[in-house]
């Protein structure tokens, strides 16, 4: 016995490699994104990470991803509606941007995948660090997206919707997305599908001085479908960025959130739900760097656990040396409705400043019986009791946002899983 | 209408016997008043009839129009025409009330066979019950109770008394907490249901209410039993001589 042979590679990870061989030559990119994309597969062909990696302790990814399908040239998804009437949507469908993407007065749009040709973005490729399984997948792998460019001042009247929609298949895809200073804008990012589709989707959001952006992830992947997704912004001077994310599907999900504060009064919420049903896997990890004083954020996830689902939440809060006068509050609280589900909270608070206010709390709970037996008494069976009480539960963080078409969107949403899982 | 005999009952959790024996018949159209010390009973009865699952039924039975209702849940007690106004109406945040109000009369209605309510005519209901009540419709738009002053939740009691028109509405010390101008809008609303069809049970520990809404009938509850019978002259006489005089009687 050799003490010293790496182990074996897991079908997975053997099923990567092989797949990265096999679509090199399709991959668009210049010298730079391609040495990009080799430095990428390498760090997979190390393995994926294990739960002995501390940022993927409770997502154990080598042992949870086990099946990768293969790139799938003929799945064909079609666009869907979007969540508010008038919306501008750009659709990715099985991974491919549109050549006819809308016109909106002070927004340039641009198809990721001339920008992967000419290697402009190739300096934004590089993962976030050794750990950083995700950013290497889709580093290794993204064929395309949208660049979106939001021009200083434009305050867009009407959504964008991103819709990243597979049917089968591997797609890996970028949406870099600029807003420029004192812009304002609302961005829905879509990811649905069917089939048992493995998805990477990465997105890259900076704020300049004074802009305000309300992100909005929808994500409600089939049952059968694995879903890694990031999230990265950076908020600058007095920007204010709220980012709600809604989980309400995939087999194995992780959603990494990866913020900074860059600029002085800039201001970050947090706002999710977690609806968690059958045998599956959601994780939503995030790392928040107050990096400048006077800053702010607050986090309220809300998780919903039904069947054997499992779900994780990870939030770690960095608050750096010079960030004095930082405010950061951080909740998770669940409702747990299965004796066979469970859920994994981690809140993580690094404070290297002396003057700032920072908390955070967890908790786990049931339906509160007192609430089911007042509704009851109006005649409300208890199985539509029950469903009032979780929506209520979650809903509270929806009407946080203070959108009434967004509210009805998310609702309508919302309302969609309750009925499927209700 | 309502019939409860030789009741016993106990706190599920530690046991603990409340209700020792009660006896009490309550016919349709009448008022019925509950009165009694501290921790006689009173609220536990309430519970008790809206099918609250901390308590356990030992003994006896209650009989609603001639049926028993002790195997029926809290809903289906409900539907069936029986209505708590809770002393202390649960705060539910996330529930909106016009929302709550809407989905608990549709469930009544399909209970009875009957079409869900038009969204106009429901809120027609919604907002003349309201203006009865002096209640200011923006306070509807809020989470269920969530923020209401303790005047303003017993009015919502009675604002969905009104719209769900039960047949047997029990009162748990609706009176407590209202002052006076509140008082009247309230008892107002009540003595505006009385129906020949209709029996109220008045839980109260003050004469005061009683004022308001005259009961026809007066029952001093001690130790989880009916202890004495009366008219409401029984209500004004224990008002003027306390408790213990009747205590002692029955001892």
């Amino acid at each position: 016995m050799n003490m010293h042979t790496q182990p074996q590679r897991t079908p997975a990870e053997t099923a990567l490699i092989d797949a990265f061989g096999d679509r090199l030559s399709l991959l668009p990119g210049d010298g730079a994104v391609m040495l990009k994309r080799d430095d990428a597969i390498e760090a997979i062909k190390h393995g994926l990470p294990t739960r002995r990696i501390e940022s993927w302790h409770y997502t154990d990814l080598r042992r949870l991803l086990n099946v990768v399908p293969d790139f799938d040239p003929a799945a064909a998804a079609k666009a869907i509606a979007p969540i508010v009437d008038g919306s501008t949507v750009l659709t990715l469908l099985n991974g491919v941007s549109s050549a006819k993407a809308p016109v909106v007065e002070g927004v340039s749009v641009q198809r990721l995948f001339e920008k992967l040709t000419d290697g402009s973005i190739a300096p934004g490729l590089d993962p976030y660090g050794s750990d950083d399984a995700i950013g290497a997948l889709n580093t290794a792998f993204v064929a395309d997206g949208y660049f979106v460019d939001i021009a200083d001042g434009v305050e867009l009247e009407k959504p964008i919707e991103l819709q990243n929609l597979q049917a089968g298949g591997q797609t890996h895809v970028r949406l870099p997305v600029r807003v420029g200073a004192g812009a304002k804008a609302v961005i829905v990012e879509r990811q649905a599908g069917e089939g048992a589709a493995l998805t990477s989707s990465v997105c890259q959001l900076v704020l300049g001085e004074g802009a305000e952006v309300t992100w909005l992830i929808v994500q409600e992947q089939p049952e059968t479908a694995t879903h890694l997704a990031q999230f990265k912004a950076h908020i600058g001077k007095n920007a204010k960025l709220t980012l709600f994310v809604m989980n309400a599907g995939g087999r194995l999900v992780r959603q990494e959130i990866m913020v900074k504060t860059t600029g002085e009064g800039a201001d970050f919420k947090l706002r999710g739900i977690n609806l968690l049903a059958g045998d599956t896997h959601t994780d939503v990890t995030m790392v928040l760097d107050h990096a400048v004083p006077h800053t702010a954020s607050t986090e309220v996830i809300r998780n919903v656990v039904t069947g054997k689902a499992r779900g994780v939440f990870q939030g770690r809060i960095n608050v750096h040396q010079y960030a004095q006068k930082t405010n950061a509050k951080m909740a998770c609280n669940t409702l747990l409705l299965s004796d066979d589900g469970e859920f994994s909270t981690k809140p993580e608070l690094e404070i290297f400043a002396d003057d700032v206010v920072c908390g955070h709390g967890a908790t786990v709970t049931e339906i509160d019986h007192d609430h089911l037996f007042y509704l009851m008494a109006r005649g409300v069976d208890e199985k539509s009791a029950r469903g009032l009480l979780v929506k209520a539960f979650v809903a509270e963080v929806i009407e946080e946002l203070d959108d009434e078409a967004i509210v009805e969107a998310l609702e309508a949403r919302l309302d969609d899983w309750f009925v499927t899982h209700g | 209408m309502l019939e409860i005999k030789n009741l016993h009952a106990r706190i599920v959790d530690d046991g603990t016997e409340i209700i020792r024996g009660l006896n009490l018949t309550v016919k349709a159209g009448e008022v019925a008043a509950i009165m009694g010390p501290n921790g006689s009973g009173k609220s536990t009865l309430s519970y008790i009839l809206a099918g609250r699952e901390d308590y356990e039924v030992t003994e006896g039975d209650i009989l609603y129009n001639g049926q028993s209702i002790l195997e029926m849940d809290p809903a289906e007690r409900a539907t069936s025409g029986i209505f708590l106004a809770f002393q202390y109406p649960m705060e539910i945040p996330g529930v909106a009330t016009m929302e709550f109000l809407k989905v608990a009369m549709n469930e009544q209605r399909k209970a009875r066979g009957e079409e869900p309510l038009k969204i106009p005519e429901f809120l027609k209901r919604v907002k003349d019950a309201a203006a009865s009540l002096n209640m200011d419709m923006a306070m509807l738009k809020r989470p269920l109770n969530v923020g209401f002053s303790g005047g303003e939740k017993k009015r919502a009691e009675i604002l969905q008394m009104k719209l769900l028109e039960p047949k047997l509405c029990v009162l748990d010390e609706t009176d407590s907490g209202l002052d006076i101008d509140a008082l009247k809008i309230v008892s107002d609303g009540v003595n505006a249901l009385r129906a020949p069809d209709r029996a109220f049970l008045v839980i109260t520990h003050y004469q005061r209410l009683l004022e308001h809404i005259v009961p026809d009938s007066v029952h001093v509850l001690y130790k989880g039993q009916v202890i004495k019978s009366g008219d409401k002259s029984l209500a004004l006489d224990l008002e003027a001589n306390g408790y213990a005089g009747v205590i002692g009687e029955a001892a």
